[in-house]
């Protein structure tokens, strides 16, 4: 698989303000890729970049290995599907989905055809006389896509396009989007500020804060191994425990508050070498057990917060060193359910905490 | 009142009340009577496309150019308003005219040997007066409507790919078609009815089907005449605004 989309040091400033602070970036064929971040942080900008409509301050974007410097959005190999959707009001389904393919020189017959597979694939068949305005939300979502993916870009950009939707029709057409994606083998990369959306659907996720890839990972490298507090933050949530270095000779071995001494495999360190470190460890790799438990590594805690999830419950717990401790525990066959003051004990997973240099 | 008007008989100072359709037969049968119709609704419906002509690419580039001064370029564009309309018409005399500024213009640019006649005291005159007059009508519908334009279809447009071109008569022309039948409508009523400018620049060869009602009710008395060809071009103008309301209907369809 080649790298299909490549950005190379890219600067993009509007005024004063800049959105795209120097991002390289490979994206490889066929690839599911999201851009994830807060709102701010460039990465609709970075999209806009690579569709064209905007011109990068300095830095170059390629595509299948041409660079894209003065190529008009029109005479670009991508297409996009629309935050808003952007369906042409004064045109039916039909239209709406033909519209690009009107620019090629097919013969009307074939291109009716294309059209009607391109609903058949979104789940529209038989709406292509239906006008756009009588369109829902989740169907001008589908017509968008049906538009896009008929005219075969070898890029498809999508701008955060599920944000529109309601959370049931969102998850569901999270899905279908991951389908669709491998039955087409077209690149898709997506936008979104929805951390879980970024996990499920996409094969890599890059990060971005302040115009910058934070970090670049697959879906479990991201939230198992976020090289930063910051990252680590963003994507699902983490507990962060001081630490002072005692040796980091093979391994990393800490004195931490909570836990006591700890041994940290260098693949889990993140950031400059120094005295102290911060560690973080997430919600489930910490377990609660009752008061009256007897094993090795407990540590006895109180807990001052229950929020209950459905089939997870979250505690906060408070230690004698530390004042609050997330821990999110499944509610399955069996979980004994703790309330608010009571006594208990931890348990946590020490292999899954992460260093992070301070 | 106008239209009971128009079914009587005037006898100089006497109003014969006894119903006759002879005015309305004497209004479309006579020559002079159909040609002042067909004049007038040759010269507004002109003016009306010439002045959408002008008014659009204004309104485009107020819409797509004007970035945070679109205010101050709609108040630069009602400026000719702050004089009358009467006296705005008076200086076209002064343009056009025999030895007006254009042609000593041209004369002194020697594009020409002797001053132009067709453009003062004729239909063309009319036609540019209005044209003139009328023109910051038509740009704010076509305006409001390009401005209602969701700037994402532009991108839309551009990424399923259109050049500007396609793009226009693809997407911005038909999406502004309602502000543009809306300026129409608006230019072209008025026009039809307009009798101060043709009395200013038209000469005898400009005289519209106003000026003739005018000159039936006052010097020729004859106020049924003249109330039945107001009823008659009333009938006309609002035949050809629902023609053209139904070419916007056609375009709102789909909203």
């Amino acid at each position: 698989m080649g790298k299909l989309v490549q950005v190379k040091n890219v600067f993009k400033s509007f005024g004063e303000i800049n959105a795209v602070n120097g991002v390289s970036l490979d994206i490889e064929e066929g690839q599911f890729y999201s851009l994830l971040g807060p709102s701010g942080c460039g990465k609709t900008t970075l999209l806009r970049l690579i569709a064209g409509f905007e011109k990068p301050t300095s830095g170059q974007v390629f595509i299948d290995n041409t660079s894209m410097e003065g190529i008009e959005p029109n005479l670009r190999p991508t297409n996009m599907v629309f935050q808003n959707y952007a369906i042409f009001p004064h045109l039916n389904v039909e239209e709406n989905v033909a519209y690009g393919l009107r620019n090629k020189r097919e013969n009307r017959t074939k291109q009716n055809k294309l059209v009607d597979e391109a609903l058949e694939l979104v789940g529209l068949s038989g709406l292509n006389k239906r006008s756009a305005n009588a369109l829902s939300g989740g169907q001008k979502q589908r017509v968008a896509l049906a538009r896009a993916l008929i005219l075969k870009p070898k890029v498809l950009l999508l701008d955060e396009p599920l944000s529109a939707l309601d959370k049931k029709l969102r998850e569901q057409m999270q899905s279908e989007l991951r389908h669709l994606q491998r039955a087409v083998g077209i690149t898709f990369i997506l936008v979104t500020h929805d951390q879980h959306e970024a996990l499920t659907m996409s094969d890599r996720v890059a990060v971005m804060f302040d115009g910058k890839v934070a970090q670049e990972a697959s879906p479990r490298d991201l939230y198992e191994l976020p090289n930063s507090q910051k990252v680590a933050s963003f994507i699902g949530e983490m507990t962060f425990i001081d630490g002072e270095i005692i040796d980091e000779n093979k391994n990393l071995k800490v004195q931490s508050e909570i836990f006591g001494q700890i041994t940290i495999d260098k693949s889990r360190v993140f950031g400059q070498s120094s005295k102290s470190v911060v560690l973080g460890i997430r919600p489930e790799k910490i377990a609660i057990v009752p008061k009256t438990s007897r094993s090795k590594n407990l540590v006895s805690g109180k807990i001052i917060d229950v929020s209950y999830f459905g089939e997870t419950t979250n505690y906060k717990v408070s230690c004698d060193t530390i004042e609050t401790l997330t821990i999110s525990s499944q509610n399955s066959v069996g979980q004994l359910s703790y309330s608010v003051g009571e006594e208990i004990q931890l348990r946590a997973d020490l292999d899954n905490i992460i260093a992070f240099s301070t | 009142m106008m239209f009971l008007l128009s079914f009587w008989t005037q006898d100089y100072l006497i109003l014969d009340k006894t119903f006759t359709l002879n005015n309305y037969i004497e209004a479309f049968t006579q020559p002079v009577y159909q040609l002042l119709f067909s004049r007038s609704l040759y010269i507004s419906l002109t003016v009306t496309f010439f002045t959408v002509l002008l008014a659009y690419p204004m309104a485009y580039f107020i819409s797509f150019y004007g970035g945070n001064r679109k205010a101050l370029w709609l108040f630069l564009i009602t400026i000719p308003f702050w004089t009358s309309y009467l006296l705005r018409m008076f200086l076209w005399k002064v343009i056009l005219g025999y030895n007006g500024v254009l042609n000593s213009f041209l004369m002194w640019l020697e594009m020409i040997s002797e001053p132009l006649t067709f453009i003062l005291y004729n239909s063309n005159a009319v036609i540019i007066a209005l044209t003139h007059g009328w023109a910051p009508f038509a740009i704010l519908p076509i305006f409001v409507s390009l401005e209602k334009i969701d700037r994402s279809l532009l991108e839309a447009s551009r990424d399923l790919g259109d050049g500007p071109i396609k793009q226009f008569f693809r997407v911005i022309l038909p999406l502004s078609m309602p502000g543009v039948v809306g300026a129409a409508l608006i230019i072209f009523i008025p026009t039809v009815g307009d009798y101060i400018t043709p009395k200013l620049v038209g000469g005898t060869d400009g005289l519209m089907i106003a000026n003739m009602i005018q000159v039936q009710f006052s010097k020729a008395n004859n106020a049924p005449l003249a109330a039945a060809l107001s009823v008659s071009s009333l009938i006309i103008v609002a035949f050809i605004s629902i023609v053209f309301v139904l070419i916007n209907k056609k375009y709102l369809r789909r909203y």
